[in-house]
């Protein structure tokens, strides 16, 4: 059922109104977001697609605090992020927001498992709380038995992985993603898809920024950007293809 | 869409897919062992996975028969002590011939291009109806059916034979949507010129 006909529906975890982002002045003024508006209720998963420079990696910064917009609102679960002072966007960023990005960002010198738990202890849990829960956290991503390796020691999948556990440790009410797949290979592409469609089974919202079609396939919608506006919009239903057999070269 | 010089395809709309090689498929399954029909069924549900559900039940049965009559396999009736006898099927030489020139035989079902490229262009020129939005509709369905193999690959699990070719349906509609937004982006272009 789509959510926006519900009577009851949910306050949207985002929702962005008039969301405009401009760089630079006069004749070289770029507009990397034009208008947006945009909702996310609870427990959807959302693909944004574009080409490279439409705006989807600025739109997903500004959703989760990590740039201010130059124009427009931006609400996270009901509050007004847009105007929040540097310390209460770092505070929004560390509690309610988990960032997976392309490139991992896991710190060398920390374990698999010293990088799940540091968030939590930048929010302040003891280290004997964090430490529990970045073992559950990575017991989830099926890599328990890594907890002590390094990154170095990890494939680009694992490391992926690490990351992911490590954007669930402050349970976010969203986890955005930035290309969580642009540095893996097709089995990898895979697995991680795998974790975050069990995520999103689990009730996670979650919104992912790729290129990769197959990526954007496993979300409830899919909206493509173009020039920093958003000019198509598509649900992916469930189970709505009985033609499966058709694209294998089996014929009715 | 037919590909060259492969099979046979029978036309029988309400009683699910059919393999249009099923007959090169059984003849190469018989190769390795003679085996009942049931077995070539289940070797074949193995091997096509999810996809093996939409399968025509008899089809098996019926493609054995004929491949009996053609001289390609023959059958012998086995006694069971609980149940009926039951048919073991044996590939003659005749058949293995068969199998060694499908095995050999490099003709691929091809993609359909030209043909909504043309539809694009005839809309364009007849003014029939905006090519952007013909492209956009495409590109909704094929998403749908992308969103279905994939979740259908992730369901599957590690090394899973049916994966593989889950795989390849996957990439192939990558590889089409990819086509899609090359159309959209010419015909965004050319739009406001004609």
């Amino acid at each position: 059922m789509n959510a926006n006909e519900s009577p009851l529906r949910a306050e949207p975890v985002l929702r962005t109104r008039g969301l405009a982002m401009d760089y630079g002045q006069g004749a070289g003024r770029v507009h990397a977001l034009d208008g947006i508006e945009l909702e996310v209720t609870p427990g959807e998963a959302l693909a944004v697609m574009g080409p490279s420079g439409c705006g989807k990696s600025t739109l997903l910064h500004v959703l989760g605090g990590l740039e201010r917009p130059s124009a427009g609102e931006v609400w996270v679960a009901g509050r007004r992020i847009d105007g929040l002072s540097e310390k209460a966007l770092a505070r929004l960023r560390r509690r309610a927001v988990g960032f997976v990005f392309q490139a991992f960002h896991l710190m060398d010198e920390l374990t698999a498992v010293e990088n799940v738990e540091l968030p939590a202890l930048l929010a302040g849990r003891s280290s004997g709380a964090a430490r529990r829960r970045a073992a559950e956290l990575l017991e989830r991503v099926g890599l328990a038995e890594r907890a002590s390796h390094l990154p170095s020691a990890l494939s680009g999948g694992q490391r992926q992985r690490v990351a992911i556990a490590r954007a669930l440790s402050n349970e976010p009410l969203v986890v955005l993603a930035d290309e969580p797949t642009g540095n893996l290979d097709s089995v990898a592409t895979l697995d991680v898809l795998r974790l975050l469609d069990s995520l999103r089974s689990a009730g996670q919202t979650l919104l992912i920024v790729t290129h990769d079609e197959r990526v954007a396939a496993t979300a409830d919608r899919l909206i493509t950007m173009r020039d920093g506006a958003l000019v198509d919009e598509t649900r992916l239903t469930r189970g709505t293809s009985g033609s499966l057999g058709d694209l294998v070269g089996l014929e009715r | 869409m037919v590909p060259d010089g492969v099979g046979v395809a029978v036309k029988e709309p309400s009683q699910g897919y059919q393999l249009r090689v099923v007959q090169e498929v059984l003849l190469a399954l018989l190769a390795a062992e003679a085996s009942h029909g049931y077995q070539l069924r289940a070797r074949l549900e193995l091997a096509l996975g999810p996809l093996a559900e939409a399968l025509n039940e008899g089809q098996v049965y019926v493609t054995l028969t004929r491949l009996e009559k053609a001289g390609l396999v023959t059958s012998r009736r086995v006694g069971q002590a609980d149940r009926p006898n039951r048919k073991v099927y044996e590939l003659t030489a005749l058949g293995r011939a068969r199998v060694q020139a499908w095995l050999d035989d490099t003709s691929w079902p091809k993609p359909a291009p030209a043909e909504f490229h043309l539809k694009l262009v005839a809309a364009a020129a007849a003014d029939l109806g905006d090519p952007v939005r013909l492209v956009d509709m495409q590109r909704h369905a094929l998403l749908g059916e992308l969103a279905a193999a994939q979740r259908a690959a992730l369901a599957e699990p590690d090394h899973s034979i049916a994966g593989v070719l889950l795989e390849g349906v996957v990439l192939r509609l990558q590889a089409d949507l990819r086509w899609l937004e090359a159309c959209a982006r010419y015909w965004n272009t050319t739009k406001g010129r004609r």
